[in-house]
């Protein structure tokens, strides 16, 4: 069953129109790329499926359900998360404070506790520095801050925005493996890369974005072997 | 000894600008709007405990009681009415509105009380203290004030530890990162406004009781007074909001006493000028440093 289902999306800031009706849809299970170009419209796609910004037509499903009008602070607590682009932590709270919040729309104070240890466990390095202000951590660190807060809300699907961006090699291989091992544990993946090499070499299909089109979909193994993805997206 | 009651005055009128300031700074910490309306409140809050205590010779305390729970409720609805359609509206329009929401209150005030200033009776009933074989009198007002500022400011720190608090924080850095974490932006925007006028009610009442005349125009000077702590201060910060508020109070009535009452109000805004030249943020603002 399709978890996440996009149909023809349609989204402007003003009169400029950045979504010009794409579908596309996210099984569950699946680790999805989402590639493409700067400016393309990739951070737009998620901020609009998760509700930050209203798209003028098409329709969005989460579960089956219509969420295209549901607020955003409301799609949070039906299991979708989203790990922004340029990490977002709050700089002014500690890191434990952080994780905290990620786990806001939670009740259950000790699903919650398990939830934060398996978080540390993926993370050693935010328990070594739960009390540092988020905002002293490295680039690298925060990435990590930004995944494990998004995890804390124990997602069935999270959306990542170039969670890769600025970071050194070593840490990018990093990330990858622990985007792996969320999927291996159960979460749907929707990820947003830049490193397209990188994104296709985990995921398991991909949807190649262009000015707000999607030109090119499937098998994420295709894509990486196909002649002009690997011209245009692989720097081949 | 006529220093040290100086002192203690100044730190008393700092507590009751601290309060007012600490409404301006949460509002405009978490709504990124400067709520000129806010001195407003201060003054409706007093004609409630005004109108109640005489007109229906109610108990002060339940008056009180009633008055924060007024502005608690006018707070919300201005918010609801006046600022919330212009949440994508630029800065400049959001000001015009709050200057207007002023000028409202003020004029409703007016053809309900009228101008004549109305003699209020103090709610305080703490005798005052006679220290130092009578040389020193602390007066009931005063000591009521200073610890309901301090205990407000404790309340408040314990409250931003609170989940409802630690939202507040997080909407007050990123509006849109807060709601990816589940949090109603505009529930929380209300809850702030909710304190904040509750809090004008509160300082209202301190402010009356201590200095007994009200009238239509009582809350502007003490909210312009109060928003001035707020950047002196560090607007934005808690305990900005205090530091502010006293240094103000005891600048304002030392200046009184030695200097030129007629000029401590123009010391207190060099004082700020000066101030915020050396540190444009305010004495405890923080400069937001991100990491991109
Ligand atoms: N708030 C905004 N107002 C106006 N235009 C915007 C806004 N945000 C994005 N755009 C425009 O929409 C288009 C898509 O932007 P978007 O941020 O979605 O691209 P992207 O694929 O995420 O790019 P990048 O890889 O650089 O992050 C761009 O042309 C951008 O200029
Ligand atoms: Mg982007």
């Amino acid at each position: 069953m399709s978890m996440l289902k996009v149909t023809d999306m349609e989204v402007y800031y003003g009169v400029i129109q950045a979504i010009k009706g794409i579908s596309f849809e996210v099984n569950e299970g699946e680790v999805i790329a989402l590639i493409g170009a700067n400016g393309a419209g990739k951070t737009t796609i998620l901020h609009t499926v998760t509700g930050l910004i209203e798209p003028k037509a098409g329709k969005i499903e989460f579960e089956g359900k219509d969420i295209t009008k549901t607020p955003a602070h409301k799609i949070v607590s039906m299991g979708m998360a989203h790990v922004p682009e340029g990490r977002r932590v709050f700089a002014q709270l500690s890191v434990y404070e952080n994780l905290k919040l990620g786990a806001y729309t939670r009740s259950d104070k000790n699903e919650m506790e398990e939830t934060l240890k398996m978080v540390y466990k993926r993370f050693p390095r935010l328990e070594e520095r739960k009390n540092q202000l988020a905002g002293t951590l490295s680039g690298g660190e925060q990435q990590m801050l930004a995944m494990g807060r998004a995890l804390m809300s124990h997602p069935k699907i999270i959306l990542m925005d170039e969670p890769s961006m600025g970071l050194s090699p070593i840490f990018v291989n990093e990330i990858f493996d622990i985007i792996q091992e969320v999927s291996a544990g159960g979460t749907t993946v929707l990820l947003v890369e830049q490193n397209a090499k990188k994104a296709l070499s985990i995921a398991d299909r991909a949807y190649v974005l262009e000015t707000g089109n999607i030109v090119l979909t499937g098998a994420a193994k295709d894509l990486m072997n196909d002649e002009s993805t690997k011209k245009a997206y692989l720097g081949e | 000894m006529s220093f040290l009651s100086y002192l203690i005055n100044g730190i008393s009128l700092g507590s009751v600008y601290a309060i007012i300031a600490l409404g301006y700074s949460m509002v405009y910490g978490i709504a990124k709007m400067l709520n000129f309306a806010h001195g407003d409140v201060i003054m409706i809050g007093g004609f409630v405990v005004f109108t109640a205590t005489s007109a229906t010779g109610m108990n002060p305390l339940l008056a009180v009681l009633l008055s924060v729970v007024v502005c608690t409720v006018l707070g919300v609805v201005i918010e609801k009415v006046a600022y919330r359609p212009l949440r994508n509206a630029s800065p400049l329009a959001v000001l015009i509105t709050a200057i207007g929401v002023s000028y409202l209150l003020q004029n409703v005030a007016l053809l309900m009380f009228g101008a004549n200033p109305k003699s209020f009776t103090s709610v305080v009933k703490v005798p005052a203290l006679n220290l130092v074989g009578g040389d020193l009198i602390i007066s009931g007002e005063t000591i009521v004030t200073i610890v309901s500022c301090l205990v407000i400011m404790a309340a408040l720190s314990m409250f931003m530890k609170t989940k409802p608090g630690q939202a507040m924080l997080a909407v007050s850095e990123d509006k849109g990162a807060a709601q990816l974490m589940g949090v109603n932006v505009n529930a929380t925007i209300s809850l702030t406004f909710a304190i904040g006028s509750g809090l004008a009610a509160i300082a209202g009442v301190l402010l009356c009781s201590a200095y007994p005349s009200l009238t239509p125009y009582t809350g502007s000077m003490p909210g312009i007074k109060a928003f001035v702590a707020a950047v002196f201060g560090g607007i934005g910060s808690i305990p900005g909001a205090l530091i502010g508020g006293l240094i103000l109070g005891v600048i304002e009535i030392l200046s009184k006493a030695y200097i030129s009452s007629q000029l401590s109000d123009a010391i207190v805004f060099g004082v700020l000028i000066i101030v915020l030249l050396v540190k444009p943020t305010g004495i405890l603002g923080k400069k937001i440093s991100e990491k991109v």
